[in-house]
């Protein structure tokens, strides 16, 4: 069960990570607040998602088709393909997102590190404080400053989180998110008086605030401008290091430039299912891809 | 490009303004800007004259006395303090009741419900709202009459039956106001791992919380007039009550209705404070309308 795995997580990370304040610690605390101390600690264990034949309904209708594939640990894939593939759906079917949509069902099996995350016994909230997940449009919590933005994780789920313990997970994930330096002097601000790639990035912070051990991000980028994208894809390819990610996106350049491993889904014609056409190494699917669909599709000839 | 702009500069004539605003247009849109203007004051002049007609007999009424003391055995005389009063305490325990049933319910109409009982709620909570007062009156005397015998009348029983009127319209507002806290961030807070309860306590409500207090002032506002199921549940009293579980309560409505139906001997006296006691309730509705407003203000979340 989940729930066992993630206490196995917090012992071992609190071995050789020991820093400041972990005498503070109780035992009972859930891992978010647990762990962050390791956030400091490089080389932490990202985790590997298998998914197997997994099928993907609203409703009646099947959005995505018999999907396997394994995303490997410190790497980003990247999932691209034309709009209503289900690229987007299937992101969301990691981390438990997708049955939140009425109606949204599940077939299959997607297991973190061989446990099945939707077997009966797991609470999708356990599921989530382990897998998080970034959004398309930027979206700060706007009742919050940029500081509660960033604790928002500790403050909701945490049992009780020392300020002092609170200030060093709100410093760090910032400086991960590249965003101290930005704001810093005006961390009771609203974020949602940022620009939107700060606001982007502030929810990047807030996602790498709770630990978790997967990032899932859906076209984070695509509301951004140049800049700012390049701005998330430097910290994508930085956070790899700690993370497993998986990134959706539109944009061919940026699964090139940014992904490691890129996943090409497709559609057989509208109202069908889509499915998992092609996965490889980044630049094998780029310059010489196995199917024909998936070369016509990088390569900007659709259909 | 630079052809063009001289080209237009030469012969001075140019497309935009080839055209001209022909008379026709100008006429057309000179009568409908009439009518539309006509219609709103058409629509705020009744809006005036009964503010002006109430302040304008209202105001001779009103002295200190009226605020301060109640008409207990005086003839003629005596203050609405206690009608003031009794208004105070029935809509306060009213909306004592209305507040947490009301946003309760909409939290489950807008974040649990689904399928049919959620479409069978929200008929109910519109046929509801459509309630006639004097049956919300009605149906709050039955209920204490149960319990109490017949004749029973206490304050409490009238804030049962505002709070039957007022229940609907904070759900209605609640509801409205919940729906548009948007999806995103019920599922970024779901993303960090936050159970749905906390997001709804903690992301929901907070975003939601301006609407929220401007919505049950606006139903405060609507109710703190009533008179019907008032009459039918607290009674007509001419004494200071603050207890609402104790005996009659008087209130403002009630009390300008009481002044008007039986002014005994001093009748311009009588008819004066009925006018003063309908000023009173004009300016609490304004207060709270005004307050509805500024709570908003102060307290928005900017949602994109």
């Amino acid at each position: 069960m989940l729930g066992a795995a993630t206490k196995k997580q917090k012992r071992s990370d609190s071995e050789p990570g020991a820093e400041t304040g972990r005498g503070e610690m109780s035992e009972s605390r859930p891992t978010p607040a647990t762990s962050t101390e390791a956030a400091a600690v490089p080389g932490r264990r990202a985790k590997t998602i298998e998914v197997r034949a997994v099928d993907l309904f609203y409703g009646d209708f099947q959005a995505v088709e018999g999907v396997t594939m394994t995303i490997e640990p410190n790497k980003v894939t990247a999932l691209i393909g034309s709009s209503g593939c289900g690229k987007t759906t299937f992101l969301r079917s990691l981390n438990r997102m997708h049955e939140l949509t009425p109606g949204a069902r599940v077939q299959g099996e997607v297991t973190l590190d061989g446990e099945d995350i939707y077997d009966g016994r797991v609470d999708p909230v356990a599921v989530r404080r382990l897998i998080g997940m970034v959004f398309q449009q930027p979206n700060p919590f706007p009742t919050m400053s940029i500081y509660d933005n960033v604790a928002a994780g500790l403050n909701l789920n945490a049992k009780k989180v020392s300020k002092t313990q609170k200030d060093g997970v709100v410093e760090r994930s910032l400086r991960g998110a590249h965003l101290w330096e930005e704001v810093k002097d005006r961390l009771d601000k609203p974020g949602g008086g940022l620009s939107g790639g700060q606001q982007q990035r502030l929810c990047i912070a807030r996602a790498i605030a709770v630990e978790p051990e997967v990032l899932l991000m859906d076209e984070p980028c695509s509301a951004l401008d140049p800049v700012a994208t390049l701005a998330v894809e430097d910290l994508i390819a930085e956070l790899k290091n700690r993370y497993t990610i998986v990134v959706v996106t539109h944009n061919m350049q940026q699964a090139a430039r940014a992904s490691d491993v890129t996943a090409f889904f497709n559609l057989d014609e509208t109202g069908k299912p889509g499915h998992l056409v092609e996965m490889g190494p980044t630049e094998e699917i780029f310059t010489n891809p196995k199917k024909k669909e998936t070369e016509d599709y990088v390569s900007g000839r659709f259909g | 490009m630079e052809s063009s702009v001289q080209s237009l500069g030469q012969d001075g004539s140019s497309r935009l303004l080839a055209s001209g605003l022909g008379w026709r247009r100008r006429a057309v849109n000179i009568v409908m800007t009439a009518l539309i203007a006509g219609a709103f004051v058409l629509a705020m002049l009744p809006l005036f004259s009964l503010v002006f007609e109430v302040a304008k007999r209202g105001i001779p009424g009103l002295s200190l006395e009226f605020f301060t003391e109640d008409a207990r055995g005086v003839v003629g005389g005596g203050g609405a303090s206690h009608a003031i009063m009794g208004t105070l305490v029935i809509t306060g325990v009213a909306a004592v009741i209305s507040v947490p049933i009301g946003i309760m319910a909409a939290i489950y109409l807008n974040e649990y419900g689904t399928g049919r009982l959620r479409r069978a709620l929200t008929f109910f909570v519109d046929v509801m709202t459509g309630i006639p007062s004097i049956v919300a009156g009605l149906f709050a005397y039955a209920l204490f009459e149960i319990f109490f015998g017949p004749g029973i009348r206490l304050g409490v029983m009238g804030s049962v039956a505002l709070s039957v009127l007022m229940t609907p319209i904070v759900i209605r507002s609640a509801e409205e106001v919940l729906k548009i806290v948007p999806d995103h961030l019920r599922e970024a807070s779901y993303a960090l791992g936050t159970p749905k309860w906390k997001t709804i306590t903690k992301i929901v409500l907070p975003t939601a919380f301006a609407g929220l207090v401007t919505g049950v002032m606006i139903a405060i506002a609507r109710i703190v007039g009533e008179t019907a199921p008032l009459l039918v549940t607290t009674g007509v009293v001419d004494s200071m009550n603050t207890d609402p579980f104790d005996g009659r309560m008087q209130n403002l409505a009630v009390y300008a209705y009481n002044e008007y139906r039986s002014p005994g001997v001093m009748k311009q006296a009588a008819y004066d404070k009925a006018w003063a006691a309908a000023l009173t309730l004009i300016a609490i509705v304004m207060i709270l309308n005004v307050a509805a407003r500024l709570v908003y203000r102060r307290y928005k979340t900017e949602i994109r």
